[in-house]
């Protein structure tokens, strides 16, 4: 039956709308019921520009076959696949297999592994697949990712599936804006702030100073004030600026999945997302998760979960008979993704209103548990709350601390590094660095540190494999994640893409460790091409059967003020990019590639080296007065 | 003024300390697809990207005060406007502000500065240029100025200018905004004027010559267009005070003020 909604607004471009879209993606009035196992090996996509309607507003999209999000691309493990890539808009484009093992030069990331799609013209991508499990794919040209260009990938298994289902669904997230995504990206270079519509105000002032006293709240204010943040700037673009979709629904369009009650569904959940992290539940109904970035890891169940962009979970749920909603909340509680999960079409759960909104905190800052500063939330990092027992870390908040440390929150520009090694060039691309970053592998993430359930954490997750290569890591690259939030910079150890000399060298199989530290305030999606990594969760070594089962990642969620540690042995050659997956970051530097060698080009280990990579140097422009000859030309040369 | 020092140890730091980077070879920063697709093909898809992740130029145009001011009779129309194109650290930057008497039918005072601005801290820009005022006497100044933002969200400008006479004056603002609600903004205002010579011409004497400390409540329809209504009250000082009463005029008085603020 035809349900309210789609009855009131049953206008044609409702119906246009419904009409484009691929079947798996597909609500309409009798709902969808799930995906056909079918897989092809050969793939036929136009990319181009389409008018497209979310929640009965048009707009221009850039699409795949003319639909949003793209077609889904289903395969078999062990084929050879052939992808013919017809690209009809006036400007470059490319198509990138997220978290496929690929050779480099089908990666398609333009300016590293290919040089991208030309106007008018066709690129034919063939490689053989590797890999079973949950992938997706999107455009690494402009952002064309924001306008619309990105898809599911799904890789059935040769052998038989690990964890069997009844029914399964691709819940594609994304955030939809009707902006132009380069006026959005000029804003946040102008006046990065006036996106935000979440900012404390006088209000939050007096509320604040009723309970905590007024002495407190103009403390914790004045902290902030030093160091020019704020406990607000979670998502740069948010709620007030997207409208956030299930496969392409906005929350009035509300995708419906429809499920027979008792059986076993499969949801293959995928950030596609250009710049949001979402904090996924389905009120009432518990997820177990059973693949992580495609790789199959042992079963945990919650219910609720972080999912970073470009990262995707599997889960399976087992709904009864009644009507679910999916709700996926942007972390900043500025808006949220609605979707229903239903047994009758027509039937439909409440759904929840959105959180208050989260504040940053002084472990945000890099600063863990180095004071009690009045008037921060020290609860939201202590582990009292129901469901949380095991996450986070057990932090005191001495008293006895010297309050002069804190003086200076976090490391303003150019004094001496604190407690932590920060020698990566400072300069104007590096507003703060962290004096203190932790492990907080085994917390949820923002927004989850007190809801009244199951959460998931990364330090939960273990690869239902075990891990091949237990060699211990013969050297460390120590890279930092770093920004100038006021002047919107993004980069890797204070040096922005546009800006470097030299890639980051890894050898072909040997065992190589990164460590991550996050000098920002916000966390970022960090995503090697063409490896897994392995996630090193301190404290844990080995299981009772003598093996290894950390879980293998493509993207890393790093949470701000945060220092962690992956382990790879790359297994291909090849220049691989290795960036921010948050579009905006990219866009601003927050990008670097990875150029894997063979073995035999690799220099002693002493001149390889522990510290950071020999890529770096100082962004350009503090040596731009004494060496002009930098491949510079005025002002042209270092924007 | 400690930001200031920092700064310039940091830019003499740097530009000292440039020189162990300055021996990069000019080879490709990688080159693995050179072999697939063609090195002539691969350079120039490698200058497309990095054009695109870290070098987009950007502008900025900012009506920050456009407003009437109720100086007696028709009052005063003032403006106050910024607009810069270039990158992150570097660009070229303009500034223009000034005032039109409605009942004389005349521009009072009007300046305009070009600027070439560099970042020397996460924070602050240094800016050097030319101004020029159109009114009240067509005189041209060298400019140098450091333009930022300090700890407590104070967004301060302050330069220092050398007149074609020789002369030597200065100007300090500072602005802050406090969120009322997520839209309705109070803006505090400060602005003090500076001379180091008597100049006669403009009957400005030497030291703090004149202080203006104003409220602006703004309410931001959309973050680019809000206007407001405030009060500024000004003050003149010493010598400077001592032409205006000479003149017959009041050295300190409060106005009333409505405008609207425009930034695109």
């Amino acid at each position: 039956m035809l349900n309210r909604r789609h009855f009131l607004t049953g206008t044609a471009a409702a119906l246009t709308a419904q009409s484009l879209l691929p079947a798996w993606a597909q609500s309409g009035p009798r709902g969808n019921t799930g995906l056909q196992r079918v897989t092809n090996n050969r793939f036929d996509f136009t990319i181009d520009h389409t008018p497209i309607s979310i929640d009965g507003r048009r707009a221009p999209a850039v699409t795949v076959n003319g639909t949003l999000p793209a077609p889904l691309v289903r395969l078999q493990e062990g084929e050879d696949v052939l992808l013919r890539v017809e690209n009809k808009l006036d400007e470059w484009s490319s198509i990138h297999w997220h978290g496929l093992l690929v050779p480099f030069e089908m990666d398609g990331v333009p300016g590293v592994s290919f040089p991208g799609i030309a106007p008018r013209s066709t690129f034919e991508y063939r490689f053989p697949l590797k890999q079973a499990g949950t992938y997706w794919y999107h455009s690494h040209s402009a952002f064309q990712e924001q306008l619309g260009l990105y898809g599911p990938l799904v890789i059935d298994p040769a052998g038989p599936e690990a964890a069997p289902y009844d029914r399964e669904f691709v819940i594609v997230l994304s955030d939809w804006t009707f902006q132009d995504p380069h006026r959005i990206f000029a804003e946040l270079k102008k006046m990065g702030d006036s996106l935000n519509y979440q900012k404390r105000t006088a209000g939050d002032l007096i509320a604040d100073a009723r309970e905590d006293g007024l002495g407190s709240a103009l403390e914790n204010r004045a902290m902030w004030g030093r160091m020019r943040m704020m406990p607000t700037d979670i998502a740069d673009v948010n709620g007030a600026q997207y409208t956030y979709l299930v496969n392409g629904h906005g929350p009035s369009d509300d995708w419906t999945g429809i499920f027979e009650p008792g059986e076993s569904v499969r949801l293959r959940i995928i950030n596609a997302s250009a710049m949001s992290i979402f904090n996924v539940r389905i009120p009432g109904l518990p997820m177990t998760v059973v693949n992580v970035h495609g790789l199959d890891v042992r079963p945990v169940t919650f219910d609720e979960f972080q999912i970073g962009t470009a990262e995707t979970y599997d889960v399976i749920v087992e709904p009864q008979d009644r009507a679910y909603r999916l709700v996926a909340a942007s972390i900043d509680s500025s808006g949220q993704a609605l979707a229903t999960l239903t047994p009758r079409m027509g039937e439909t759960a409440e759904a929840p209103p959105l959180r208050p909104r989260p504040l940053l905190t002084m472990k945000d800052m890099g600063m863990a548990g180095m004071a009690g500063m009045s008037g921060m939330d020290a609860s939201m990092a202590t582990p009292d709350e129901p469901g949380m027992q095991g996450q986070g870390h057990n932090l005191s908040y001495p008293d006895d601390q010297p309050k002069d440390r804190m003086k200076d929150g976090m490391h303003m520009g150019h004094e001496s590094p604190g407690m932590t090694e920060h020698d990566h060039p400072m300069g104007p691309a590096v507003a703060a660095t962290a004096m203190n970053p932790v492990s907080r592998l085994d917390e949820p993430g923002i927004g989850l540190e007190r809801v009244p359930h199951r959460t998931l954490s990364y330090s939960q997750l273990r690869s239902r494999h075990p891990n091949t290569d237990r060699r211990p890591a013969e050297r460390e690259i120590e890279l930092h994640l770093t920004s100038n939030m006021e002047r919107y910079m993004w980069s890797f150890d204070g040096v922005r893409f546009s800006e470097v000399e030299e890639s980051i060298k890894l050898y072909h199989g040997e065992r190589v460790r990164m460590t991550l530290v996050n000098d920002t305030m916000m966390p970022h999606p960090i995503h090697l091409h063409g490896m897994f990594f392995d996630l090193v969760i301190p404290g844990y070594e080995e299981d009772e059967d003598g093996e290894r089962y950390l879980p293998g990642l493509h993207t890393i969620l790093v949470k701000p003020g945060e220092k962690l540690s992956v382990e790879m042995t790359p297994p291909e050659l090849g220049d691989w990019a290795f960036h921010c997956h948050l579009l905006y970051h990219m866009h601003a530097g927050m990008m670097q590639v990875v150029s894997v060698l063979p073995p035999d080009e690799r220099p002693p280990l002493q001149m390889v080296g522990m510290g950071p990579p020999a890529a770096t140097k100082p962004d350009k422009d503090h040596d731009a007065m004494s060496h002009g000859d930098h491949g510079m030309t005025g002002m042209g040369g270092d924007q | 003024m400690r930001h200031f020092l920092n700064s310039l140890a940091v830019l003499a730091v740097t530009v000292a300390g440039s020189s162990a980077f300055a021996q990069s070879s000019s080879a490709n920063p990688w080159d693995a697809a050179d072999a697939v697709y063609g090195p002539d093909t691969m350079r120039k898809a490698r200058e497309r990207l990095l054009e695109e992740n870290g070098r987009t130029p950007f502008g900025l145009f900012m009506l920050d005060r456009f407003e009437w001011q109720d100086t007696g009779g028709d009052g005063t129309l003032l403006w106050d406007a910024q607009a810069y194109y270039g990158g992150d650290l570097r660009k070229i930057w303009m500034k223009t502000e000034g005032d039109y008497a409605l009942d004389e039918g005349a521009l009072e005072e009007a300046e305009v500065q070009l600027l070439y601005s560099r970042a020397i801290s996460p924070f602050f820009d240094l800016q050097a240029g030319i101004r020029h005022d159109i009114e009240p006497d067509g005189l041209t100044h060298l400019a140098i100025g450091i333009q930022g933002l300090a700890p407590y969200w104070f967004e301060t400008d302050t330069a220092v200018f050398l007149s074609e006479d020789g002369d030597v004056t200065a100007r300090i603002e500072a602005e802050l905004e406090w969120f009322l609600t997520q839209r309705l903004i109070l803006q505090p205002r400060i602005e003090a004027e500076l001379s180091a010579q008597t100049i006669d011409d403009r009957e400005l004497g030497s030291g703090l010559t004149s202080l203006s400390i104003g409220g602006r409540l703004r309410y931001e329809f959309a973050r680019e267009f809000a206007p407001y209504i405030g009060v500024e009250h000004r003050s003149s000082f010493g010598g400077t005070a001592d032409f205006i009463e000479a003149a017959g005029g009041d050295p300190s008085e409060t106005l009333g003020v409505f405008g609207t603020r425009i930034w695109f």
